[in-house]
């Protein structure tokens, strides 16, 4: 029987990073993967990721996995796609099916990261053609540049669900609602900003009564829901839609590591039916670990360290580094791993309610309740100041792990020290330049520099711009506000693009300066 | 509908444009593409009528995983369509139930 | 849960039932509601009447979904039900490429 010292099954982040880890120490690794790319879900990721450097922050998801991939393949580690994983045995064998046979192969040591799968929802209709996971609809856009539809509901308003529905504006197609059945948006209050400004309205304490159609989705209607999560009679609403995009949640794919016999666990913490592994990613068998989302969903950033931690146990445990070794290099990734659970999305704060950040700001209840921050709510956080001439307005309010802003400022305006997770501050003393780095840098486009008064009456807004067509110097629209309507008339007066922002346009428009604190986002006027 | 150019993905690399028949029927998609985007882009939302309630049912995972949208390719049942690369010429038939047959066709 | 004495309330039927919770099997939430009182306690009993989540997909979707059932209909938290035997193969396979078992080939 052909043996490995390491078989990985799942060539996503975890699986990938682990392999890479493995093989730098020498070890002799092949990845299975089930589908016919490897990469799991990054290259459907085409957002910046947060984090800090060694998180990879401000990279987008689709060109870390190509950096793993090169470097899996440059140290000679096997990907074998197409392959199916169907049994996992307790003396590390497993039996994979590729092509049309079925193989048995035996590991030393052997990595399970099958990720997670979408969780679902049932209502009248729920199984219509255009009915779709968010997942789906990111596959069809961001792989095979297929829009899922032209009007679309998200159901959903943690992380998939707010990042999937930009993604859908970015691919063209007009998102009418975003609705939730939780009565507080569960995401990034960035990412949620992000969509709101551009006019998707929130939903929350909403969920689908029912889907419309014949053969196929032409309609869907919400309701509120009451604190039993029955529909409320008569607030229900109707939207002509030809999609329905469900993003509710991720349970960890764990059936291998139950088969196998690794003790498991119901952990409403780790979001679903885990293996118990220690702090390496062990499991309660010897030599069969488990990383990324099939031990607990959380973010790409830390399956990948998971990942990494398992290859340098797998290492240790068959000889390839010493143990002193392992704890070293071991106790580096988990720093790295500790910096991204902190912070109000952290693991361990899942459903509790969070009133104020931790420098002591009461949060915004209205990004949580409609996706937006509100006028009169904005002033109280530090990264929000007025200043003479161009500066940074830092919409960031709520304390999650990510600091790229404070690199990319070349003037050091920007602070958030040691603590990853604190709110950016301005500092004054500082003169900004207007380069820009800052608002290309901030993977939650929360990043705008205002210049409030230009003398003539105006201001200018600088805000990041992700959309096709890019508008250009001298187009005339309406600016809009956070709440995603209509402010005022502007004018663009410039749209940088530069390699370094990456994807990310610059746009500045001109508005009455009476508008600088409030104008957001720009929209070309239509042509009649 | 195809996504012309992309804002962060610019163009999208495609294959060669081939014919394939649904039901008969010749249409146009690019080798290589998963068959139900070459359906999906061809307007097509039905892949198939379930066994037991006649409903139709279409892409919902995408990926391979829930079966919802297996077709009828070149005679054999249950192929998951999203996952199965368009060739030349496929012969693909909207699936009723879980075998290959057709409405109309021989009894099971 | 495999206590046969629990008593349970009496089955009332919802205006939901007949919504489609397998999609593979079809099987429907009032069909699930109706085996727990059957006495199917546990989740491998369900899937054995009903064939829940033993379709074309192997259970990826409804899993979850017929676990909040059952333990909706028993009074209990879902996470302290035994999820259903997990064994090989975890996907769907032909019988033909089953029948192929062979060792890999060495290279």
């Amino acid at each position: 029987m052909k043996r490995y010292d390491m078989i990985v099954i799942g060539a996503g982040p975890a699986g990938l990073s682990a392999a890479i880890e493995a093989a730098k120490r020498g070890m002799q690794v092949v990845v299975y993967d089930e589908n016919a790319k490897p990469g799991g879900q990054l290259f459907k990721q085409i957002h910046k990721f947060f984090g800090s450097k060694e998180h990879k922050a401000k990279i987008r998801g689709f060109h870390i996995g190509e950096e793993l991939l090169a470097e899996a393949s440059a140290l000679g580690v096997q990907v074998v796609l197409n392959a199916i994983v169907i049994g996992l045995f307790p003396e590390k064998e497993i039996t994979v099916k590729i092509d049309s046979h079925v193989e048995h192969i035996k590991g030393d040591t052997i990595l399970i990261a099958t990720g997670a799968s979408e969780n679902m929802v049932t209502f009248p209709g729920w199984t219509l053609p255009g009915v779709i996971g968010a997942g789906a609809a990111q596959t069809m856009m961001n792989l095979h540049g297929t829009l899922p539809g032209k009007r679309v509901l998200m159901l959903g308003s943690g992380n998939v669900g707010l990042v999937v529905s930009f993604q859908l504006m970015q691919a063209g197609c007009e998102v009418v609602a975003l609705a939730d059945a939780a009565p507080r948006v569960g995401g990034y209050g960035v990412h949620a900003a992000k969509i709101a400004r551009c006019g998707v309205p929130f939903y929350l304490s909403h969920t689908i009564v029912s889907a419309e159609g014949e053969d196929c989705v032409t309609g869907v209607t919400i309701g509120e829901v009451d604190a039993s999560w029955q529909i409320i009679p008569g607030t229900e609403k109707h939207f002509d839609v030809d999609t329905i995009c469900l993003a509710v949640g991720l349970s960890p794919m764990s059936k291998l590591c139950d088969m196998a016999g690794c003790a498991m666990e119901d952990n409403p913490g780790k979001a679903g039916f885990v293996p118990v592994v220690n702090a390496y990613g062990e499991t309660s068998i010897p030599g069969i670990y488990a990383a990324g989302d099939v031990s607990g969903i959380e973010e790409a950033s830390s399956a990948m360290i998971e990942g990494r931690i398992a290859g340098i146990a797998a290492a240790a445990r068959l000889g390839f580094i010493s143990q002193e070794e392992c704890k070293a290099q071991a106790a580096q990734q988990e720093e790295a791993l500790s910096g991204l659970r902190q912070g109000m999305f952290a693991p361990g704060m899942r459903g509790k309610k969070i009133t104020e950040t931790e420098e002591g700001v009461a949060i915004s209840e209205n990004l949580l309740r409609h996706g937006f921050v509100a006028e009169d709510e904005i002033e109280r956080f530090p990264g929000v100041t007025h200043n003479i001439g161009v500066h940074p307005v830092i919409e960031c309010t709520q304390n999650i792990p990510c600091n790229p802003c404070q690199d990319a400022c070349p003037k050091h305006c920007i602070r958030i020290g040691s603590n990853i997770t604190a709110l950016p501050s301005v500092n004054p003393e500082q003169r900004c330049t207007g380069c820009g780095m800052c608002v290309a840098s901030c993977s939650g486009q929360a990043i705008f520099l205002v210049n409030e008064d230009c003398g003539d009456g105006t201001a200018e807004i600088t805000l990041p711009y992700e959309f096709l067509p890019l508008p250009e110097k001298g187009n005339k629209g309406i600016a809009l506000g956070r709440d995603g309507k209509t402010v005022c008339s502007a004018e663009v007066v410039q749209v940088r693009s530069a390699k370094a922002f990456d994807c990310t346009h610059l746009l500045t428009m001109k508005v009455p300066k009476e508008f600088a604190g409030k104008a957001r986002f720009f929209r070309k006027e239509e042509q009649a | 509908m195809r996504i012309q150019e992309h804002p962060i993905l610019g163009t999208y690399q495609k294959g060669e444009l081939v014919p394939f028949t649904l039901d008969g029927k010749t249409l146009e998609g690019y080798a290589g593409e998963p068959i139900a985007m070459a359906l999906k882009n061809a307007g097509i939302m039905v892949h198939r009528y379930t066994k037991k309630e006649h409903k139709p049912r279409g892409i919902f995972c995408a990926i391979g995983r829930c079966t919802d949208c297996v077709m009828v390719v070149n005679g054999q049942p249950n192929v998951r369509t999203c996952i199965t690369p368009l060739e030349a010429g496929m012969d693909i038939r909207t699936q009723y139930g879980v075998t290959a047959q057709q409405p109309g066709g021989k009894a099971e | 849960m495999n206590d046969r004495n629990r008593k349970l309330k009496p089955f009332v039927p919802q205006p939901d039932d007949d919504l489609i919770v397998c999609r593979c099997e079809e099987i429907t939430k009032g069909e699930i509601r109706r085996a727990v009182h059957d006495g199917m306690f546990t989740l491998t009993e369900i899937r054995r009447y009903l064939r829940t989540g033993m379709g074309l997909c192997q259970g990826q979707t409804c899993t979850k979904l017929v676990k909040g059932i059952v333990a909706r209909e028993l009074g209990v938290r879902p996470d302290i039900l035994e999820p259903s035997t997990g064994r090989a193969p975890m996907r769907p396979i032909a019988m033909e490429v089953l029948a192929k078992d062979r060792e890999e080939k060495a290279t």
